[in-house]
């Protein structure tokens, strides 16, 4: 019993010690959150963003920091579970009070943390390409909306490769299912029958692919040149493509466009049956610029490992913090709310060779790149907007969005401002 | 005199024939540097371009094309490809040059391009030698249906000596005379008669392009007549189809399960950690075709039968750590296993994640599972085919094991009467050791074949478990006939429920009659004795 006490007041001496050797640091440290889940589903895919967004403030501490203060980084693991997200949010904010946060992979994650970041007034830097159908003021959405991937694939589909015929697959949740909707309504603009589009949604790492590609490939030899237009998200990715190639559907017959398809995904795959098929995104790690080849060799690096591949959503995040960092020399400050205000407008140089811009509905402009798959793993560009293109988080092809726009700009400072009924709030 | 005439004579041959050769090397150049360029429609039409000009490198220009072993020299726009030895051959002479070039740049690919190679490289293999390449090209030309190659397939028809290749022949001949407005009309209607001998989905499609506005009257006729054969037959066929995929997927349905019949039908331990012993095994795969890669490349085909031993000792091990250390103490409180095992899967994943990285790991296919048997319409893809024919011999050999063995006979004793198995001299603790220890060793050996299908990755246990609880408990608690019975019947009726009601709705309905049909018979398919049972 004796002992236990003594143990116990140890343990709190240590951890008093702790608390307060953490406190004398923040006093001149900035604290960045890093909101990626590192354990779970997700961890395949969230853990290289932990370790970019390690590798960035790194660089940045290099630099001499952000207005002569080091940065320090606080990372938490929500576990791939969405109310622990919300939960971790609030930890950081509250209890390690950070400035900003960088995370968050999923949609749902996002949706489950918004009410916390909106009711804090926190920052969050939001990575990943997603649905659109949102705008929040204390959101930053640094990955592609629909417009920015989606409809460039298909437009580039239907030009290049005079697809008629569609296959919409996607994994059963928001992200596939809005992503649809709204490629269905712009097909069916552009002229394109009910019949010639098929649309299959399957349950969250579907590993059981026999069925449904061979309904693909016979909806897909009916004389119309025939495209797949894929959401699948995640692991069940790999047995998705490894059927493709048992069934021998090459690119060449029925080629197939992923959204949600990186480096880090075909890492784990035997490519060669593979080539061809496609990719759109919004950076590709093959891009051949300077400031691409610096990044990957900086990375590399950084991470000791000489075959550490990088990808869009990496990318989102340099961009985001780059903003970030700019936005809060522009304001002096690191309040979130005069970050807020300094964000839109702030420019930085993506990795592509052109120029993000945060515009006013808190989205970023981005580049289309389609690449086909090769060989190695990579992709090959093999078509690219000439500029960048706007995001329109609010979908122009769906009824109900297709009247808001977001300004965060003052007066409006709205993120769904309904230019028919000429008020803020709720969908038409 | 006479003979400086000659002299003379025969150098003024000797120049115009150096002339013409030199004229004919800058046509090859020329029309070889068209494939020089960036631009993705200029190379279409350089390879059609390098097809027609009858070049003697041609052929290999464009394979080289195909595998992307295909540069230019920026600086005169020379074109050189890789051989198989990986040294630069000049694409214009067709000879390895005097010194390696320098400055290169690949010719770049796209589905367009390779389409475009795919059309040139059939017409021009259609002599090939041999008659897996004849075919190859027979089957690109009926995709591209060039009018052009009709000539090439006249003639090879007539001398074609092997039926099988003749056949390919003259169903590509079909395809392109269907569609010929200016054909015969008699052709034409051989021709929809031959598409409908083939059969195919491919032939339904040309056949549904014939209408009264690009044919006769006659040929309609046929093409519809053709056409109605061939749906009736993809009709049966697709039936016959869906049952080898739903007995595929329950053949990996009685994998994931089999180890688990063990651990929880007969030991009636309510094992959530089963799929990381699955996961353990796909590992074992992945690290011994990564030491195959580096150390013997050659044995790469070996490394699943290599595998299989090793998952099984790296799973059992495992197993056998767990329950000497945790599940020991544990027997017969159900609810404290199922909450320690998930603990321990929750582990062994994290583990796995620190050790190998969350990212997926590639894990390759012999050249004996890849590819697919094409049995007249009916494809039957190796990879699946080996894996029910593994499914059943891991069954076969548990049955055996369990039916002929001493550690069988003592693992039935100890299941249906244990105090009296222990007064008869059996060690029940070892027994029940060894027996969990068998049921993961299984699962790790589901894991091999799994890792052929699936993402080896630390969550490839996860998706299983659920499926795997079901199989047993559908199929009755401690019966391995049941498991067998319940995985095939799970996986077929998923297979004929998801073409109607798609692959989301096909599962819950599943889950919904399973639900039913639980109620009914509390005890599964088969219900046998044992210590699950008692309790």
């Amino acid at each position: 019993m004796k002992r236990l006490i003594s143990t116990m007041a140890t343990t709190a001496l240590v951890a008093g010690s702790l608390v307060a050797s953490i406190a004398a640091k923040a006093e001149d440290t900035i604290k960045i959150g890093i909101l990626h889940s590192l354990s779970g589903t997700m961890a395949i895919s969230e853990t290289t963003l932990k370790d970019t967004m390690l590798y960035l403030i790194d660089e940045q501490n290099k630099k001499g920091g952000v207005l002569g203060k080091k940065l320090e980084a606080v990372v938490v693991d929500p576990a791939s579970n969405w109310p622990l997200f919300a939960e971790k949010a609030r930890e950081l904010i509250t209890k390690d009070k950070v400035v900003a946060t960088f995370g968050c992979w999923t949609s749902v994650s996002r949706k489950s943390v918004l009410p916390v970041f909106e009711e804090l007034n926190s920052i969050l830097f939001y990575p990943v390409q997603y649905e659109g159908e949102e705008s929040s003021k204390n959101i930053f959405y640094t990955g592609a909306a629909p417009n920015q991937q989606a409809i460039p694939a298909v437009d580039y589909l239907m030009e290049n490769e005079k697809v008629q015929r569609w296959v919409l697959a996607g994994t059963d949740y928001v992200y596939p299912r809005t992503t649809n909707k709204i490629l269905e309504a712009y097909l069916k603009a552009k002229g394109v029958k009910a019949e010639d589009i098929m649309i299959n949604y399957t349950p969250f790492g579907h590993s059981d692919w026999q069925t449904i590609v061979a309904d693909i490939k016979k909806f897909g030899s009916t004389g119309k040149k025939t495209a797949v237009v894929s959401t699948i998200n995640g692991d069940a990715n790999v047995p998705f493509y490894k059927e493709l190639g048992n069934q021998g559907i090459k690119a060449t017959d029925i080629p197939v466009v992923a959204f949600s398809v990186g480096e880090e995904e075909l890492a784990g795959l035997d490519t060669k049956p593979l080539v061809g098929h496609l990719a759109a995104w919004n950076y590709f790690e093959s891009v051949d610029t300077p400031e691409n080849k610096e990044f990957i060799a900086k990375w590399q690096a950084y991470t000791k490992n000489p075959k550490r591949t990088t990808n869009d959503p990496m990318e989102a995040h340099v961009i985001g913090f780059n903003m970030w960092v700019k936005a809060v020399e522009k304001a002096g400050s690191t309040d979130p709310s005069k970050v807020i205000d300094a964000m839109i407008g702030v420019a930085v140089p993506n990795l592509t060779g052109g120029l993000s811009t945060m515009m006013p509905n808190h989205h970023i402009t981005k580049p289309v790149l389609i690449g086909e798959i090769k060989a190695d793993g990579q992709f090959n560009t093999v078509w690219q907007t000439p500029g960048t293109v706007v995001a329109n988080e609010w979908s122009p092809y769906l009824e109900g969005s297709k009247d808001l726009i977001a300004d965060w700009r003052a007066p409006l400072s709205c993120g769904n401002f309904n230019v028919k009924t000429g008020k803020c709030g709720g969908k038409s | 005199m006479l003979r400086r005439l000659f002299v003379i004579f025969g150098l003024v041959v000797l120049l115009a024939g150096g002339a013409v050769r030199a004229s004919y090397a800058d046509d090859a150049t020329l029309t070889l540097k068209r494939l020089a360029t960036d631009n993705y429609a200029d190379i279409e039409l350089g390879i059609a371009a390098v097809a027609a000009s009858g070049l003697p490198s041609a052929e290999a220009v464009l394979n080289a094309l195909a595998d992307s072993r295909l540069s230019y020299r920026s600086a005169d726009k020379a074109l050189f490809f890789k051989d198989a030895s990986g040294s630069w051959i000049d694409a214009a002479t067709n000879t390895m040059p005097a010194e390696q070039p320098s400055g290169l740049k690949p010719v770049k690919v796209n589905n367009r391009v390779r389409r475009a190679l795919e059309a040139a490289l059939g017409s021009m293999t259609l002599m090939a030698a041999d008659p897996q390449k004849r075919i190859a090209a027979a089957e690109a030309v009926f995709k591209s249906r060039d009018v052009n190659t009709l000539a090439a397939l006249e003639s090879v028809i007539a001398k074609e000596q092997d039926a099988v290749v003749k056949r390919h022949f003259e169903e590509a001949r079909a395809a392109v005379l269907l569609l010929k407005v200016d054909a015969p009309e008699s052709d034409r209607v051989a021709a929809a008669e031959r598409l409908g001998e083939r059969g195919d989905q491919d032939s339904l499609a040309l056949l549904g392009a014939v209408s009264e506005a690009n044919a006769s009257a006659n040929t309609v006729v046929a093409a519809k007549l053709a056409a109605k054969g061939i749906s009736r037959r993809l009709a049966l066929l697709s039936t016959v189809q869906n049952a080898w995929y739903g007995l595929s997927l329950g053949s990996v349905l009685l994998l994931a399960a089999i180890g688990l019949a063990i651990t929880f039908g007969v030991m009636g331990i309510i094992n959530m950690a089963h799929g990381e012993m699955v996961m353990l095994g796909a590992y074992t795969t992945f690290v011994v075709q990564e030491i195959i890669r580096t150390k013997a490349p050659g044995l790469f085909d070996w490394s699943l039968p290599i595998a299989i031993p090793l998952a099984f000792c790296v799973s059992a091990l495992v197993g056998l750590l767990i329950e000497r250390t945790i599940i020991r103490y544990l027997y017969g409180r159900p609810l404290e296993t199922l909450l320690a095992t998930w603990g321990v899967s929750l582990m062994l994943q994290q583990a796995v994640r620190s050790a190998f990285g969350a990212n997926n790991r590639e894990v390759g296919a012999p050249s004996y599972m890849s590819g697919v048997w094409d049995l007249n319409g009916f494809q039957i893809t190796y990879g699946r085919l080996w894996i029910i024919l593994f499914g059943l011999a891991v069954f076969v050999a548990l049955l055996g094991v369990i039916k002929g063995t001493s550690l069988g006979l003592k693992m039935r004793a100890v299941i249906q009467n244990r105090r009296m198995a222990a007064a008869m001299g059996i060690r029940t603790p070892l027994v029940d050791a060894l027996t969990f220890a068998l049921g993961s060793g299984v699962a790790g050996i589901a894991g091999v074949a799994l890792s052929q299908i699936d993402n080896v990755s630390p969550n490839l246990g996860q998706s299983y478990i659920i499926d795997s609880f079901l199989v047993v408990v559908f199929g009755g608690v401690g019966n391995l006939w049941g498991t067998l019975l319940g995985a095939l019947s799970l996986g077929l009726a998923n297979k004929f429920l998801e073409p109607i009601a798609g692959a989301v709705l096909g599962k819950i309905i599943l889950l919904a009659v399973i639900i039913l049909f639980i109620q009914r018979r509390p005890r599964g398919l088969f219900a046998l004795k044992g210590r699950a049972v008692e309790q």
